[in-house]
């Protein structure tokens, strides 16, 4: 993921040739990854690109098709604790009885003994998560009385919550408006200062410019490297089927290629 | 005032069926949480309904019930695992079933033997007046066990419930733990439906839970709030069976499906509510 990175920092993920898919399908392959900490990273692509199923692999929740995966040192099994991934939908999180602060401290729930409870520590986490996400006034409110963007930035913050090596984000800004997204910007800003990496999957060009790096995925890598380098027109070309060029943070279509999947 | 007392008070099996009542309602209050918050509804359904023909073979053999009861609700659990691993049967497909065929086979065996068809009632609709202080140890014995494992699995379940990817991603293996709430829905099935029934178990799992998700803004409250509700409900249950000569086993749960509809109506003037997950 980061050729040129400094190599004397040891990386937080490494992934080698790696192969990923689900129900014997793989959907891309030969992956080579590499992300030193306290850098951003955001795979774009178009739907069935493969996004969320390397995000799912390097979290844990698909086992590689092929080739070898490691986070913080050792297998992802072993690593997670260092992980936090934030999945992109949720259908029951709505139907549970619980209060905002009982959802962002679920994402403490593996730092403790089965019977312990909540500590100093998670305490101070939990709370300095609701107030980075700007939810702290909600926290005694029922998770399901709240808008969807209320829903999406507790999320976010049970994800902060957890204090991660490697957070893993599926489409994080969905939902948000630009207030929410400012905020959830900012907090990434802050993950990342405090030495995580932050994998993003997403379709929002604008969100991509601002990370380190850009995977660009369509069954394959198609390019890796500095916004700038990665999001030219022939790349997007490529990865999208339509021609597609940059205009500050939007993509604009500029000539129908012969695959038409859309662009976003 | 002496009509709402007495019946419990000179009455030795109306004593022991209010605690058979107590002990169901607290164990189904804190594995039917899980199954409302699970949305397991028709599995729970189909584990109670599955150890009619495990009671009907154990009684032919001359083998203990509860150990037929069990044998049925392992073959349930055992046979949707077999369809869906082995079909494209989604999974409540599979549930329907075997839910079906199981209940058939009871129906089947209860028929073949003469020494049985008197007993079908029994089972299907429990004998909560019949219970002996025998099974009340058994309830007291499954019930502690519940309560333990409960507790010891608190935290996974709730991430469960909440995203069994989550689960997956922080190492509490949501697979693993949806077993776990599968096997205490059987167990408690199996302790509680010799007082309550085989069909109407699944109400005591099911309408308790459902009212206080109603009500409660926390899981652990919710699982107080079902068991207030499924002890009171048994207690009128009780009550009218006494003093109008109903079916014991059927007027506590009906009780419990009518206190969860007048809270429903209740909560509904006030604002539209959301109970169980969207899909398994």
């Amino acid at each position: 993921m980061s050729a040129g990175a400094s190599h004397q920092t040891p990386p937080a993920l490494v992934a080698r040739r790696l192969d990923v898919g689900y129900e014997g399908r793989t959907v891309l392959r030969g992956i080579d990854a590499f992300a030193t900490p306290g850098r951003s990273i955001a795979l774009i692509g178009p739907n069935g690109s493969g996004k969320s199923t390397l995000l799912r692999t390097f979290a844990g929740l698909l086992s590689p098709v092929g080739g070898a995966l490691e986070v913080c040192g050792h297998s992802v099994a072993r690593a997670s604790k260092r992980i936090a991934y934030l999945n992109q939908f949720h259908p029951n999180a709505m139907a549970l009885p619980l209060r905002v602060l009982d959802v962002v401290h679920m994402g403490r729930l593996d730092r403790r003994g089965r019977f312990s409870r909540r500590r100093a520590e998670d305490h101070a986490a939990v709370s300095e998560a609701l107030d980075r996400m700007g939810v702290a006034d909600l926290a005694g409110e029922s998770l399901r009385d709240l808008s969807g963007g209320q829903r999406q930035r507790v999320f976010l913050a049970q994800i902060l919550a957890r204090g991660a090596d490697v957070v893993l984000l599926d489409e994080p800004t969905s939902g948000l408006d630009a207030v929410g997204r400012s905020v959830y910007l900012d907090a990434i800003d802050v993950e990342t200062a405090r030495g995580a990496v932050v994998i993003t999957a997403t379709h929002d060009v604008a969100e991509a410019s601002r990370c380190d790096r850009v995977m660009l995925l369509a069954g394959r890598l198609i390019a890796d490297g500095p916004p700038d380098e990665v999001l030219t027109p022939e790349n997007l070309l490529t990865t999208f089927g339509v021609g597609l060029s940059r205009a500050g943070d939007h993509l604009m279509v500029t000539d129908h290629g012969h695959h038409d999947h859309g662009h976003h | 005032m002496s009509q709402l007392v007495d019946p419990f008070l000179d009455n030795v099996f109306m004593q022991r069926a209010l605690l058979a009542g107590i002990l169901v309602s607290i164990s189904c209050a804190i594995v039917g949480t899980y199954v409302v918050l699970r949305g397991m509804a028709f599995v729970g359904d189909a584990l109670a309904h599955g150890v009619l023909p495990g009671v009907a073979g154990a009684v032919i053999v001359g083998a203990p019930v509860m150990l037929g009861a069990a044998a049925g609700a392992l073959a349930m659990i055992a046979g949707v695992g077999f369809i869906t691993a082995k079909s494209r049967l989604s999974n409540d497909s599979a549930i329907g079933l075997l839910f079906i065929g199981l209940l058939a086979l009871g129906v089947v065996l209860v028929s073949s033997s003469d020494e049985l068809t008197g007993d079908l009632d029994a089972i299907l609709f429990g004998e909560f007046l019949g219970v002996s202080w025998s099974d009340l140890l058994v309830q007291t014995i499954g019930l502690a066990v519940v309560a333990l494992v409960c507790a010891w699995a608190a935290r996974p379940f709730l991430l469960l419930c909440f995203d069994p990817d989550l689960a997956d991603a922080m190492g509490f293996g949501a697979r693993r733990h949806h077993r776990l709430i599968l096997a205490l829905v059987a167990g408690t099935v199996v302790v509680s439906f010799q007082a309550v029934g085989s069909l109407l178990v699944f109400g005591m799992l099911l309408a308790p839970a459902g009212t206080a998700a109603l009500v409660t803004r926390r899981i652990g409250s919710m699982m107080a709030v079902a068991m207030l509700v499924g002890v009171v409900s048994t207690y009128i249950g009780l009550l009218c069976s006494y003093h109008f000569d109903l079916a014991a086993g059927a007027s506590v749960v009906l009780s419990s499906v009518v206190i969860f509809f007048v809270v429903l109506v209740a909560r509904s003037l006030r604002r539209p509510v959301t109970i169980g997950a969207h899909h398994d």
